[in-house]
């Protein structure tokens, strides 16, 4: 049996179970100093004084700082995506020095000898501030006579997108479902803070962060602080969860950099979790004003999508870019003869937005599956009747879509009989029925989600239209040591997905070398020095790909070696686990003799050197497209208003699957993250711009006792854009549980006229419109 | 998530931690530490001194005195949940426990400490109050009992006096007849209750004859539900229970928060108070 698609349990796990880990906050240097910033109460306001005497005289604190004192070296914090010609991108100062503009903003920063006599530091400093205005609401923010966040206005950009004639398709439509949706605001919950260690030999620089992008942040770094790109070195360790979050370039970062710069010392910083809430950048937050044409058989003639994108104060890595990445997803698995998609980024006095699991494709598919269910109960039609209608077969791929994008395989039809049958779709539909005959206070829904996604980011020619900053490639190296065992280096930076188990399989199967054999390095600057690092579900798909490329050309340089060796020509040799053999003969060498051979370079042909090794980047032609069917059955408890999930089944195609294991922990993972958005997660600021969800107490995260066992199973259609198949698994999960639980809900609750709950769905807001 | 600096003092006997106590109005208890720790590393409040009474025997275990049980202020919820005694006389209490926070939690949370916090969002103190248990202090006056009608005082308020230490609760054993049900309305697992209705009823010829309810997190301190007991002495189970449970949100102030507003509040009060009498006259 071949390595790939074997359930190998991670050689990650024994490790980081048994706490023998690197997390950046475990890492100590000689002489290291502890850093905490002094964070803004305000939501809006201007800076008049700081004043950070009184701190610095406090035993243990080596240097305290305002921003005034960085004003000339800290730069601005880099937005990599510049999405319209008429985008604003305000100046993004690492510590404030004249205003602030959300709650949490850095003001002033405590360098001392630990972090609890920083803690202690940061009270003696005194801020004055001059309150501005809060700009909370996005419409009212829009307004002509709305208070600005920045002197440019609170427009950080309008995009928009036109394919088929959009009027022809509303003109006279026998059905029009026109929505407006709330994309809650959500913070993202990486199961480890942030945390920063910065240290200096006086020349260069070494920083170590929980990062998922150590090689863009090396880059940006330099940028920023102009501090020259080959003086630094960053380090992603152990890194604990990220969902996107640490996708990012932070204050914390910058100034951690530039106070071991100014200090000569380490210096280290770890938020606590009530910092991480108000400043990790947050998710979503988009009103969507969705409107659909159909015909009266339910088939789609045209979508118009409108939304309105909360970027919060500044404009941090890609955070124009997040509603743009559902700008082509909107329409979904669905044929159209026109769509039309419009944004506008709107700056308001929040956490600044970006990506968070799924960035921009969760929003598109919750708006496109909750229309489809709409659509259904219009014409009182199943809702999966109609979705069938309108669907891609799949005879129809490699398939062109409204919206631009090339969807090259799929089998919607396979994933939904296999979910409809494992879930008992027709006996829980005459559940359903019968609980509303009888009028029973507990009321069953059942909640569709057909969807794709588009992974594996990206092309980089598709980057580059797109006006993205970076390329999307990844790079990957491998390398045969003289004992015959293998060094994989990559440069996807994991920070739990299991890239050490999966890139030792690919490459087992590759070289034919035992998965036991191979080691994968990963996340140093200075040790995977190319890379552009993990998001987007595209580790596998473009960065395992680069390893396998790799793996190909160490096997053609040892098909050369072998064949001057066995002396036959390279095409008289057979390669099969980890052998060569001339055809027809018992003459053969391993390729760990190979590899033993280039290492002693006692014989070697012409033009081969003492090496056996290889690295190779892989930049894919076209994004993938997961997709799958999910189905949720939710009872609805209408005298409490308490919604609870029975039942939930996902059958996800995912293309080819290397671990089956890590697949089911990240559709496992995914649906959890969806349904936290569905009925729990939500990030609140009061009228003051206060956030109020800053401990777990109010910002509720579900746990495994809050979810029920998901069904899960596999259809396996691959993709034809990648060699291995595959087509990203990180973000599906999350992408298609939120619309699913939310149309049980709604389907619970629609004899009662309800036909839309908002996110999350509490008790008291499915109550309300109960009453 | 950093407190600020406080002395800490851990107490020899229960003389001494009452002394610490008496000798700074600024010391605080630190029994589990569930609830004082987050209070400290939020910084919202700033004790100079915190007395551990974590060793001291006077507060521990759990005592069968007869006609009631005896649980010590440093019990943990794990011990009060897994006890004999309590399961067998006061149910109400070891049910309750089991669906306080989680396991960890329950390990080092203790029942004087959730009860001296005086937390109506905690779910012990309307059970306490249901059962009308009796609290047992020592100060430097020497010993109190104070009757839980009398406890919670207000929001986070107790009626322990500077100096005074909860040395433990009596809970009088109901004995046959009674049976009980704790309802809890949370969001997560997790979570708070929005809201909890803890009740006891005695049933005889198949009508109450007499109950017993406690309101969680409808008010600044854990309320009776006077006026729904009242309305089901000697009524048989059916219609005249959920019309005598309408009244279960008479004479509350519940909070608004990010979790419910009021009125949602008062519905489900009504609502679970129904549920919970059901269920609580029910059980054997």
């Amino acid at each position: 049996m071949t390595e790939v698609g074997k359930a190998r349990k991670r050689k990650e796990d024994a490790r980081l179970l048994t706490g023998r880990t690197q997390w950046t906050d475990n890492l100590r240097q000689p002489g290291m100093l502890h850093v905490m910033f002094l964070r803004s109460p305000m939501a809006h306001a201007r800076i008049t004084g700081v004043d950070v005497s009184a701190a610095r005289d406090l035993p243990g604190v080596v240097a305290a700082f305002s921003g005034q004192d960085f004003a000339a070296e800290q730069g601005s914090l880099p937005c990599a995506w510049p999405v319209s010609e008429d985008i604003v991108i305000p100046d993004h100062p690492p510590m404030a020095v004249s205003e602030v503009r959300y709650v949490g903003e850095a003001v002033a920063c405590v360098v001392a000898t630990d972090r609890y006599l920083a803690a202690d530091a940061l009270e003696a400093i005194e801020v004055d501030y001059e309150p501005l205005p809060a700009v909370l609401d996005m419409n009212e923010a829009l307004a002509p006579d709305s208070p600005k966040v920045h002197e440019a206005g609170n427009q950080a950009f309008t995009v928009k997108i036109t394919s088929g004639d959009v009027e022809a398709a509303f003109r006279d439509a026998p059905v029009v479902i026109d929505r407006t949706y709330i994309q809650q605001r959500l913070i993202p919950s990486a199961m480890e803070p942030r945390s920063v260690l910065a240290t200096t030999d006086g020349d260069s620089f070494t920083l170590w962060s929980a990062t998922q992008i150590p090689h863009v942040l090396r880059v940006m770094l330099a940028v920023v602080t102009g501090i020259p790109e080959h003086k630094i070195r960053v380090i992603a360790p152990d890194v604990g969860g990220g969902f996107g979050s640490k996708l990012q370039v932070t204050a914390e970062e910058v100034l951690c950099l530039l106070l071991t710069k100014r200090l000569g010392k380490p210096v280290k910083w770890t938020e606590s979790r009530s910092e991480g809430n108000l400043t990790v950048h947050h998710g979503r937050d988009q009103i969507q004003h969705l409107r659909l044409a159909a015909e009266a058989d339910g088939r789609i003639r045209g979508l118009q999508v409108e939304l309105l994108a909360d970027m919060g104060a500044y404009l941090m890595l890609v955070t124009p870019g997040v509603p743009l990445l559902g700008a082509s997803m909107f329409n979904g698995i669905y044929k159209m003869d026109a769509y039309e998609f419009g944004c506008t980024g709107v700056f308001t006095t929040k956490m600044p937005t970006d990506a968070y699991r799924g960035a921009g494709r969760p929003e598109a598919t919750y708006g496109i599956e909750r229309m489809m269910d709409e659509l259904a109960a219009e014409l009182r039609l199943d809702p999966l009747e109609v979705r069938r209608r309108n669907w891609i077969k799949h005879e129809e791929f490699p398939f062109t879509t409204i919206s631009g994008l090339t969807y090259d395989s799929g089998n919607y039809e396979a994933a939904t009989d296999k979910a409809m049958a494992l879930f008992g779709y027709d006996k829980l539909r005459a559940e359903q029925a019968d609980r509303r005959d009888r009028g029973d206070p507990v009321q069953l829904g059942i909640g569709v989600s057909t969807f794709t996604e588009m992974c594996g980011l990206a092309p980089s020619r598709m980057l580059g239209a797109a006006n993205y900053g970076a390329g999307g490639w990844e790079h990957g190296s491998v390398r045969m040591l003289p004992t015959g065992k293998v060094e994989v280096v990559t440069g996807s930076s994991p920070h739990g997905q299991g890239h050490v188990t999966a890139w030792s399989q690919i490459t087992s199967d590759a070289l034919g070398v035992p998965f036991e054999d191979i080691t994968v390095l990963h996340g140093d600057t200075a040790i995977a020095p190319r890379g552009m690092d993990t998001y987007g579900s595209r580790s596998l798909t473009v960065g395992g790909i680069a390893v396998l490329k790799a793996c190909d050309k160490v096997k053609d340089k040892a098909r050369k070696l072998a064949s001057h060796m066995l002396e036959c020509s390279p095409d008289d040799l057979d390669f099969a686990e980890g052998v060569f053999k001339v055809k027809g003969t018992d003459s053969q060498k391993s390729i760990q003799e190979l590899a033993y051979a280039a290492f002693t370079a006692h014989d070697l042909p012409e033009g081969v050197e003492a090496r056996l090794d290889s690295d190779a980047t892989f930049d894919p032609e076209n994004y993938s497209f997961p997709h799958g069917t999910h189905l949720c059955a939710v009872e609805v408890d209408t005298e409490t208003g308490m919604a609870k999930i029975r039942s939930y089944v996902a059958v996800d195609d995912v293309g080819k699957v290397v671990n089956p294991l890590i697949v089911e922990g990240q559709i496992h993972g995914g649906i959890a993250q969806g349904v936290a958005q569905a009925l729990y997660e939500e990030a609140v600021y009061d009228a003051e711009g206060n956030l109020l969800t800053t401990t777990m107490a109010d910002y509720l995260l579900p746990t495994a006792m809050d979810l029920p066992d998901f069904v899960t199973d596999r259809t396996e259609t691959p993709a034809t854009s990648n060699p291995l198949g595959a087509k990203g698994v990180g973000e599906a999960g999350t992408i298609a549980s939120t619309p699913a639980v939310v149309n049980a809900i709604v389907d619970a609750l629609r004899p009662r006229g309800v036909h839309d709950i908002q996110m999350p769905c509490t008790p008291e807001r499915i109550w309300r419109a109960l009453r | 998530m950093i407190p600020a600096q406080f002395d800490y003092v851990r107490a020899g006997s229960l003389g001494e931690a009452v002394q610490e106590l008496a000798a700074d109005e600024d010391a605080k208890v630190l029994a589990g530490g569930q609830s004082l720790l987050p209070l400290l590393r939020l910084r919202l409040a700033y004790p100079s001194k915190l007395v551990d009474v974590g060793r001291l025997p006077e507060l521990t275990g759990v005592h069968d005195r007869g006609d009631h049980v005896f649980i010590g202020a440093m019990a943990t919820h794990d011990e009060v949940m897994r006890s004999g005694v309590v399961n067998a006389d006061c149910p109400l209490v070891a049910l309750t426990t089991t669906k306080v926070a989680d396991p960890a939690v329950r390990h080092r949370g203790t029942f004087g400490g959730s009860l001296a916090h005086c937390d109506p969002a905690g779910d012990l103190p309307a059970v306490v109050l249901a059962l009308e248990g009796v609290f047992v202090t020592r100060s430097p006056e020497g010993e109190r009992e104070i009757p839980a009608a009398e406890f919670f005082v207000d929001y986070l308020e107790s009626a322990l006096r500077p100096g005074e230490i909860l040395v433990g609760v009596r809970i009088p054993k109901l004995g046959a007849g009674w049976g009980y049900h704790y309802e809890k309305f949370h969001r997560t697992a997790q979570s708070w209750a929005i809201v909890g209705v803890a009740a006891a009823v005695k049933r005889s010829n198949g009508a109450i004859e007499e109950a017993r309810i406690g309101l969680t997190n409808m008010g600044p301190t854990p309320v009776r539900a006077r006026a729904v007991e009242t309305a089901l002495r000697g009524v048989q189970l059916g219609d005249q229970v959920r019309q005598a449970c309408e009244e279960a949100a008479a004479d509350t102030s519940p909070p608004s928060d990010l979790h419910a507003q009021p009125d949602y509040r008062r519905h489900l009060a009504r609502v679970l108070t129904h549920r919970a009498i059901l269920n609580a006259a029910g059980s054997p």
